[in-house]
């Protein structure tokens, strides 16, 4: 029998605030050592801005994700919804019939649909969310190859000066080597990044959704008897996936102005990585919004670090699965030596943190 | 107005795949009174409370809350109409915050204010005693503590009916006490309240009336009053007490020596027993009598080391050893036959063979298999010894009937040669004629020196078995009965009296 007077009272942080922290450190971490090793490039802040201009579109897509992943979902369709409308949209342009803001609503519109499908299926008639979601990558693919087999370049006028359109900061730059002062620059799509960050930061941390959401993915049978709307909450969460993979098909499409059925490839993969970076717990209900893109932070430095090392680009995604796999392990074991329960993967004795307590649980000998 | 009905419950019948939780069940509750739930474990009480709550949709059967007629279709729509809940296994989310487990799922609002969140629950916290703070994350709370933020969340619900299942499982007597002001207060304000426990002296403190169920069945409804200790604990197990079976004698064994084959000081385990001091003879058949769920089972498993040992010591034949897992404890000679046959015991999907020679093959450890000659003949062997009735030895023990597949995992251990056996409800679910063949079994092994502990909700199969019984209540030994002459009625009236 359990006293409450045994009770711990230490007021220890949550495990969405640590893993967050443990993303952030790792981010400067990498960046540092990019800085050291490659001073060159990355000692110039347009490097850095830069990764958020050529990859807006993931950011975003990865913020989506997250949200699914906190309710304890996944959603690998977002890669193929997001090829899938900048095809669409580059196809309405192109062909004049029409403007640039209904092409944002088409987006909006074809990541929207995917979205209530998913939802549905997933929330409403207990299938599988990665089924679900396979079946839905499969829908777009398609879909997309069915629409244009050749790059679509978007040569409207009123688009083209969205996609180069950039904005300088008079006070932030490098001095080239002939003395001129050239400022750095952000694309429109930066902001759209910065505005979603925000707004979902907001939502997952102030709206009654946001927090069942989290609920949803700690325990979904706790969260239904608490009496929370457990279908509902995954019902929206995958809306707002699939509608977050809509617009980063549009922001793709702003960032390279050209339909493509290689658009947006892997980008379910890229996301969940980023996230899993950014210490969003697999199992759901941990995880820290901010994480989103500090995690695609990571990962796209990562992915710097060997381009500038000058290695073949396959290396790319062999180091990336490989650290993959190690932040998989390494919130398993930072999240089961907080628990103080047993911890799930075997390890070798030598590679055994001491500070694991006794490990012998009810045993089930027969 | 003190006895309006505010729930009532008609004909109610739940069952799952195999079995049937509630068979045709009545309840009513009054407006201001506490009315204890009472029944062993799995009569169905939670089930009852989980198709009030709209948790599990009921396969027939009426329910009315202040006559009328409602239909729950999840635990939301219970909530909105008033009904708190404390259900048994603690419902609550352990990635958020306390205070969040307090308010979440109650608020209309789109938003949450977390400064007026935090400041109520503090308050709620700060006066019900909860050493907890509400900002901190409810997986760094004890079970304790996390316990009675379920029990402050359904309170502060300003509910018609409180329902509380087990709530004071993980509760020290202080907290229990705090308990039980606060449901006296909601009384008098008219609440409803559905109390659930084992602990029988805490239904005599609060409860003003009682309803037994027993196997999924109504077996009545009692003020409680009117309604001794020692007839109710023979309503849940289902024993008329003038019902005192004939007894076949039984020699206990002579104590040749002194020194008990095994002796366990102060043993406690992460299941939750209080420590008890145990010891067995050589040649000894003892047993742990009780309710389901007063600590029987779960003090032979701390013996076994089956649940994480908390403390103690433990003596074999006089020298100390450490036992800390089961694999320590077959090791020393002790074997185990659990009460969950199908979840502890048997490997579905393996052979009749393969399951007898498991415990042996684990002992000697993976590396060095045993030939398939000798598990052929071992197997064989056993299944000739206790009269398994299989197809052959591959048939896999899936396809065995209860009382066969009891015997196959009692034939795992007899080939370990264990010192000490412990049976944990041997014969549950079998038919009659194989329980008089293991009572029989058992009565000749401890006839060849083997030490048994044998369990059984059937006491009167006990008392046929057993030189001595410990008497378990709450988690706790409350005595001792040995002697010839042992009655059912005995038992009982110790258990009901708590061992004075
Ligand atoms: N979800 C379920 N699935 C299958 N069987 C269940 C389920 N819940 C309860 N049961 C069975 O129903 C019976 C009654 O269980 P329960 O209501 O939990 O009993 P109690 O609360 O009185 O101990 C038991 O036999 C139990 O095994
Ligand atoms: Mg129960």
């Amino acid at each position: 029998m359990e006293a409450l007077s045994t009770t711990k009272q230490r007021s220890r942080i949550s495990n969405s605030t640590l893993l967050f922290i443990i993303a952030g450190i790792i981010f400067f971490l990498m960046y540092g050592f990019a800085l050291i090793s490659f001073p060159g490039s990355f000692m110039q802040f347009q490097t850095f801005f830069d990764l958020f201009n050529f990859n807006a579109a993931l950011f975003i897509v990865t913020l989506g994700m997250c949200i699914v992943m906190i309710a304890g979902g996944i959603d690998i369709s977002v890669g193929a919804v997001c090829g899938l409308v900048t095809m669409a949209c580059a196809m309405l342009l192109q062909s004049g019939a029409g403007n640039v803001w209904e092409a944002l609503l088409l987006a909006l519109g074809i990541g929207l649909a995917f979205g209530l499908m998913h939802g549905y299926l997933i929330a409403y008639l207990e299938i599988q969310p990665f089924i679900i979601t396979l079946a839905g990558m499969f829908l777009a693919q398609g879909l997309l190859t069915t629409l244009h087999k050749d790059p679509l370049n978007v040569t409207k006028p009123a688009f083209v000066a969205l996609r180069n359109f950039t904005i300088e900061i008079p006070w932030l730059g490098t001095v080239n080597r002939l003395g001129v002062f050239i400022p750095c620059e952000i694309k429109p799509g930066v902001f759209v990044v910065l505005v979603l960050v925000i707004l979902y930061a907001v939502l997952m941390k102030w709206s009654r959704f946001g927090r069942n959401v989290y609920a949803v993915g700690g325990n979904i049978q706790s969260a239904r008897m608490l009496g929370i709307n457990v279908k509902k909450t995954l019902f929206l969460s995958y809306v707002i996936c699939g509608l977050t993979a809509g617009i980063g098909g549009f922001v793709f499409l702003m960032t390279t102005g050209a339909g493509n059925i290689g658009n947006g490839a892997l980008f379910e993969i890229k996301a969940i990585a980023a996230n899993v970076m950014g210490g969003i717990l697999l199992n759901g209900g941990v995880g820290n919004l901010l994480g989103a893109p500090i995690g695609t932070l990571t990962l796209l430095t990562i992915n710097e670090l060997i381009r500038a090392a000058g290695v073949q680009s396959n290396l790319q995604a062999i180091v990336s699965g490989l650290l993959l796999y190690l932040f998989i392990v390494l919130q398993s074991i930072v999240m089961s030596l907080r628990s103080g329960r047993k911890f799930r993967l075997t390890l070798p004795p030598w590679l055994k943190p001491h500070r694991l307590p006794e490990e012998k649980e009810a045993g089930n000998q027969g | 107005m003190l006895s309006e009905i505010i729930l009532k419950m008609e004909g109610i019948s739940k069952s799952f795949p195999g079995v049937r939780a509630l068979h045709n069940v009545d309840f009513t509750l009054r407006r201001g009174e506490i009315h204890a739930l009472m029944g062993e474990n799995g009569a169905g009480k939670s089930t009852l409370i989980k198709i009030i709550t709209g948790v599990y949709e009921k396969d027939a059967g009426q329910i009315t809350i202040e006559g009328r007629p409602v239909q729950f279709k999840s635990p939301q729509d219970a909530q909105n109409m008033g009904i708190g809940t404390v259900f048994q296994e603690i419902a609550l989310c352990p990635n958020l915050t306390v205070a969040e487990n307090m308010f979440i799922g109650r608020s209309r609002s789109n938003f949450v204010k977390w400064k007026q969140m935090n400041a109520k629950a503090a308050e709620m916290l700060k006066s019900l005693g909860i050493p907890a703070s509400p900002t901190q994350e409810l997986a760094s709370c004890s079970i304790a503590v996390q316990q009675m933020i379920a029990i402050a969340r359904a309170v502060d619900m300003d509910c018609k009916i409180l329902i509380l299942d087990e709530p004071t499982s993980s509760l020290d007597e202080d907290e229990v006490q705090k308990l039980f002001a606060l449901m006296r207060e909601l009384k008098a304000r008219g609440v409803g309240i559905i109390f659930i426990t084992h602990f029988i002296d805490q239904v005599y403190e609060i409860s003003d009336r009682i309803t037994v169920l027993r196997n999924g069945e109504l077996i009545g409804e009692y003020e409680t009053a009117a309604l001794p200790q020692i007839e109710l604990i023979s309503k849940m197990m289902g024993k008329a007490l003038s019902d005192v079976t004939a007894m076949k004698k039984h020699e206990p064994p002579k104590a040749e020596n002194s020194v008990p084959i095994f002796e366990a000081k102060e043993l406690s385990s992460a299941a939750g027993v209080k420590p008890f001091n145990f010891a067995i003879q050589k040649g000894e058949v003892n047993g742990f009598a009780g309710l389901l769920g007063s600590g029987r089972s779960e003090s032979v498993r701390a013996i076994f080391a089956a649940d994480k040992v908390t403390g103690g010591e433990v003596k074999i034949n006089g020298k100390r050893v450490k036992i800390k897992t089961p694999l320590d404890a077959m090791k020393q000679g002790i074997g185990y036959l659990p009460e969950d046959r199908k979840g502890d015991g048997i490997i579905d999907e393996l052979s009749v063979r393969d399951n007898i020679i498991l415990a042996l093959q684990v002992m000697k450890g993976f590396f060095k298999p045993l030939s398939w000659k000798q598990t052929e003949e071992f197997a064989h062997q056993f299944v000739e010894k206790l009269e398994i009735k299989t197809p052959s030895l591959n048939t896999p023990i899936k396809s065995l009937s209860g009382g066969n597949q009891q015997k196959v995992i009692l034939a795992r251990w007899l080939l370990t040669h264990p010192m000490y056996l412990i049976l944990d409800e041997p014969t549950r679910g079998i038919d009659v004629g194989t329980k008089v063949e293991i009572q029989k079994l058992v009565l000749k092994l401890a006839e060849e020196g083997m030490s048994l502990t044998f369990i059984s909700s059937e006491i009167d199969e006990m008392l046929r078995v057993c030189s001595r019984l410990i008497v378990m209540k709450d988690r706790e030994i409350i005595g001792e009965l040995s002697g010839m002459n042992l009655t059912e009625q005995d038992v009982m009236h110790m258990i009901a009296q708590g061992g004075k």
